[in-house]
């Protein structure tokens, strides 16, 4: 995952190496390897806060190493010169109440020693104060959205999507270098900003989590939560849901740009360059054969996930469209399925996600495709007045 | 008690077998004999230990390489959480209840169990339960893809499969609460006159601490289950934001459960191993009073912990602090249990039977899991870890390196008795080795995977994650197919063999050893007497 290397951190690097090739040394079967694949320690830390985690962590595993080796040593001579098979006699004693008391205040000094810098890290890592921009994340099945809250980029919002074909996921095509770790258009942020993440979701329970900031944050259907990261270096990290959250879990990855303050710059500006193109006039009145092809992306984008490209579906968890009674019935119970969603099942309420214009147009097209050739058109405006009610 | 009722008739002893009640099918139906519920127990838990092992490959498979190949994610979903649910709940405890059944009445010189009825009726309730689980695959909509923790909303959108283990899960908290009732009284109740509980063998203890953890916290989840049926279709919103309820709700409920129900698994093992070690050390064990007061802090201060498995869910901070401190206050009383342990061994004039060396590799596993779970109890490394595949691989060091191999310990120490012979040696020495290689090949390599970055329950990974991906699945394979030899184990060694003594193990301790092997059906009709030499104190 997003292993940006810096060659320059050789001291660090050094000491994370270290504590990988503990890891391994337990088992002495993976020593040596330093592959990228092979990687057996966290990911390259990128904030300071990320830093401290890496370094707890590996404080943590030469404190488990040492005392792992400590009591099997123990166990290893007893194995080797207190068998029977060598004429050892058993001893006969079973309490001492010194060792036994040594034995419970040892481990709780150890346990005191470590958990100050466990709590001084975890303090900070809740501080959420003082933000220099805020955005705010929400998880839909499956796929984030982002919006941007404060800072210069206020209002942006859009949703970003796996953008790994299908085809390399069906093993149809060579498998691309960031194989379900690419999206369609990731969350973009200044470097050396304090970054506020806002979490929420609109389904089910989803986990905004990106390893090289040490961040990982529940998104709660009806709640807030927060999180912050300060990204010291430019590029491009990812990370993935980290909670069950049905059949795409595996497939709504997370890809944070940190770009130069220029970049961002430039970057918040074309977004509201292409805010205000995209924005549709809603009173426009669409030709029925424009209307199914914007239909048709808006569907591959949301719908296709759960009843397929060919509308099909995959019964009975998600019904097919192709044929569908809801999709053949009338105009205003469709539309209202698509707006209001239906409560207790995977199928989301899209109203608050897609606009007049694109859920007329995919209704339209579920209403003109396959085999459901009713030949309707749907106006924005139709959608509009149906909102209202 | 129960027992002189069952056989009725005076002038009946220990010897005689079951003579006049039902034979063939009825017999076990009707059985009221701790020995029979105890044999089939472990033929179920044996049962359900290969369908939830048959879903784990299916799942490894999938996950050899990279790219969706042999299952769909929905399936892929259903089989883990069936693989969970049947393992935790089909296949471990009712192992452990098993042993307790065969073991407990024969460790404290009681008949039976004090409720020989409400025994076959705890037994009973479990295959509709393994039923309802299986057949949920069945019907419309599979089985629940929710993961066995069922966190809602995603278990409010699931099919009527959800619904079907909800009910499992009531029926086998039934099952689980007669059995603990059962196991307390027989244990207050019906030790021989002389064995104080103090001088009680230490899987007693065990399992009188676990059984209090079953009834407090299985009710729990009844609970939690029974909010979610009615979430589901009755129209509350316990968990539904949008009506005034929280998910995270549930997580509480589930995981007061959930987290003694860890100990629920892990305690009974330490049993069985606090027998096995001392036996093949020739030696006392170390430190009984302090294993037993470990024991009860281990199932006190598990109910205070509950919320480490909820660190990311946005608990406050003074929560998470909390939590972090308790947490790592578990660690105390389970070091001092590895401690005695080692002390028990050292000096002593060790010899190396299978028993003995599941009871070595379940010491030196459970360690490896014990001591990764202090790297996750720290909050701020837990961020990094959670719902990745380092809590994987914590969580099978734990469960089946612990439970599974401490079971395997009491299966080959104890099997003598059940059969009257002994088992071959050659065959549960290979078992062992190929377990201890194939289980770290299987999930070692899952800590690497966890800390690069690797999120669980996913059916299909990034490149990066290949290799290890790779090791793991060939290890799982070589794992799951070494568990057969098990099998071919118990058959032979039912079937005929080296006719074993009472005592087949010189330094076994304990009342079990003092009746003659096979155990007659019936045993301890009268108290016998408390020899202070075969006292575990």
């Amino acid at each position: 995952m997003a292993r940006n290397l810096n060659k320059n951190h050789d001291v660090s690097r050094l000491r994370r190496r270290s504590a990988g090739l503990l890891m391994a040394g337990l088992l002495g079967m993976f020593a040596g390897v330093a592959n990228a694949a092979w990687e057996i320690s966290l990911q390259e830390p990128v904030t300071a806060l990320a830093r401290r985690v890496y370094d707890l962590h590996t404080l943590l595993t030469w404190v488990i190493g040492v005392i792992f080796v400590g009591v099997f040593a123990v166990v290893a001579y007893s194995l080797v010169f207190h068998r029977k098979s060598k004429g050892h006699k058993a001893a006969d004693f079973h309490d001492n109440t010194t060792v036994e008391i040594a034995w419970t205040i040892v481990p709780t000094l150890i346990l005191i020693a470590i958990a100050f810098p466990a709590t001084t890290t975890l303090v900070q890592m809740r501080d959420t104060s003082q933000p220099d921009l805020t955005i705010k994340a929400t998880g839909y099945q499956w796929k984030w959205g982002y919006e941007y809250v404060t800072g210069d980029a206020a209002g942006v919002k859009y949703m970003s999507v796996l953008s790994t074909p299908r085809d390399q996921i069906e093993n149809k095509a060579p498998k691309g270098e960031h194989y379900l770790l690419e999206v369609d258009r990731p969350m973009v942020v200044p470097v050396g900003k304090k970054v506020r993440m806002l979490l929420t979701a609109s389904d089910v329970i989803h986990t905004w989590s990106v390893p090289a900031f040490a961040v990982k944050a529940d998104a709660v259907p009806g709640f807030l939560r927060d999180t912050w990261f300060r990204a010291e270096k430019e590029g491009t990290y990812r990370g993935q849901c980290s909670e069950l959250c049905g059949k795409d879990h595996g497939f709504m990855p997370v890809v944070v740009e940190v770009v130069s303050a220029e970049k961002y710059a430039a970057w918040v500006a074309d977004q509201k360059k292409a805010m205000a193109a995209v924005s549709d006039d809603p009173a426009k009145v669409w030709k029925l054969d424009e209307l199914v092809a914007r239909g048709e992306k808006v569907y591959t984008a949301n719908c296709a996930a759960c009843h397929q490209p060919a509308g099909q579906g995959l019964p009975p968890a998600f019904p097919a469209l192709d044929g569908s009674k809801i999709v053949k019935g009338p105009k205003a119970a469709h539309i209202d399925m698509v707006v209001k969603g239906k409560p207790g099942t995977a199928m989301a309420a899209f109203g608050a996600q897609l606009s007049d214009t694109d859920i007329a147009a995919v209704v339209a097209y579920e209403r003109n495709a396959w085999t459901n050739k009713l030949g309707e058109l749907i106006q924005p405006a139709e959608v509009k007045a149906l909102r209202g009610k | 008690m129960q027992a002189s009722q069952h056989a009725g008739h005076a002038g009946h002893h220990e010897d005689d077998s079951h003579g006049h009640g039902p034979t063939g099918l009825m017999r076990w139906i009707t059985t009221t004999n701790h020995k029979d519920i105890g044999t089939m127990y472990l033929w179920f838990s044996f049962a359900m230990f290969l369908v939830g092992g048959a879903m784990s490959l299916i799942i490894r498979a999938e996950l050899l390489s990279p790219g969706l190949q042999y299952v769909s994610p929905e399936f892929y979903n259903q089989m883990l959480t069936l693989h969970a649910l049947i393992m935790v709940f089909g296949a471990i405890m009712p192992a452990f209840v098993g042993f307790a059944n065969w073991m407990i009445p024969m460790m404290i010189g009681a008949p039976d169990m004090a409720f020989a009825r409400m025994n076959n009726w705890s037994f009973w309730l479990l295959p509709p339960a393994a039923i309802l689980l299986t057949a949920s695959l069945f019907v419309p909509g599979g089985a629940a893809g929710t993961g066995w923790t069922l966190y809602p909303p995603l278990s409010i959108q699931m099919g009527m499969g959800m619904d079907m283990a909800i009910f499992a899960v009531h029926i086998l908290g039934m099952s689980s609460i007669m059995g603990s009732i059962n196991i307390i009284t027989t244990v207050l109740n019906m030790r021989t006159p002389g064995m104080t509980l103090m001088k009680m063998p230490l899987f007693c203890w065990t399992w009188l601490v676990t059984a209090f953890l079953l009834i407090a916290s299985m009710p729990i989840l009844a609970g939690a289950v029974t909010m979610l049926l009615t979430d589901r279709h009755f129209g509350t919103s316990f968990f539904n934001a949008a009506g005034g309820g929280d998910p995270v709700l549930f997580q509480h409920i589930f995981w007061f459960f959930g987290h003694p129900e860890v100990y629920i698994i892990a305690l009974p093992a330490f049993g069985v191993v606090s027998h096995v070690i001392p036996a093949f050390s020739r030696k006392h064990l170390f430190g009984y009073t302090s294993m037993v007061y470990a024991i009860a802090a281990i199932g006190l201060i598990s109910f205070f912990v509950w919320a480490h498995h909820m660190y990311v869910t946005g608990i406050p901070l003074t929560g998470q602090l909390y939590f972090m401190y308790a947490t790592m206050l578990i660690a105390i009383p389970t070091g001092v249990k590895v401690f005695n342990w080692v002390t028990t061994m050292w000096r002593g004039s060790l010899s190396f039977e299978t028993p003995m060396l599941f009871a070595l590799g379940f010491l030196v596993l459970f360690t490896i899991g014990g001591l990764t779970g202090l790297v996750l109890a720290m909050t701020a490394v837990d961020i990094q870890l959670q719902d990745t595949y380092y809590v994987v691989a914590h969580f099978h060091y734990v469960m089946v390196a612990g439970a599974l191999f401490s079971a395997y310990a009491g299966l080959y120490y104890w099997l003598p008795k059940w059969t009257g012979h002994m088992y071959h040696e050659g065959l549960g020495k290979l078992h062992f080795w190929l377990s201890m290689i194939f289980f770290n090949i299987a999930f070692f390599p899952q800590h690497f995977l966890g800390l690069a970055g690797m999120p669980r329950r996913i059916p299909d990974y990034a490149q990066q994650f290949a290799d290890f991906n790779m090791i793991s699945t060939w290890g799982s394979f070589g794992f799951g197919f070494s568990q057969l030899l098990v099998l071919v184990v118990v058959f032979k060694a039912m079937k005929g063999g080296v006719k074993a003594e009472a005592r087949p193990w010189d330094g076994a301790r304990g009342l079990e050893w003092t009746v003659p092997s096979p155990a007659p059906h019936h045993t301890f009709e009268d108290p016998p007497p408390f020899d202070p030499a075969e006292a575990h104190g």
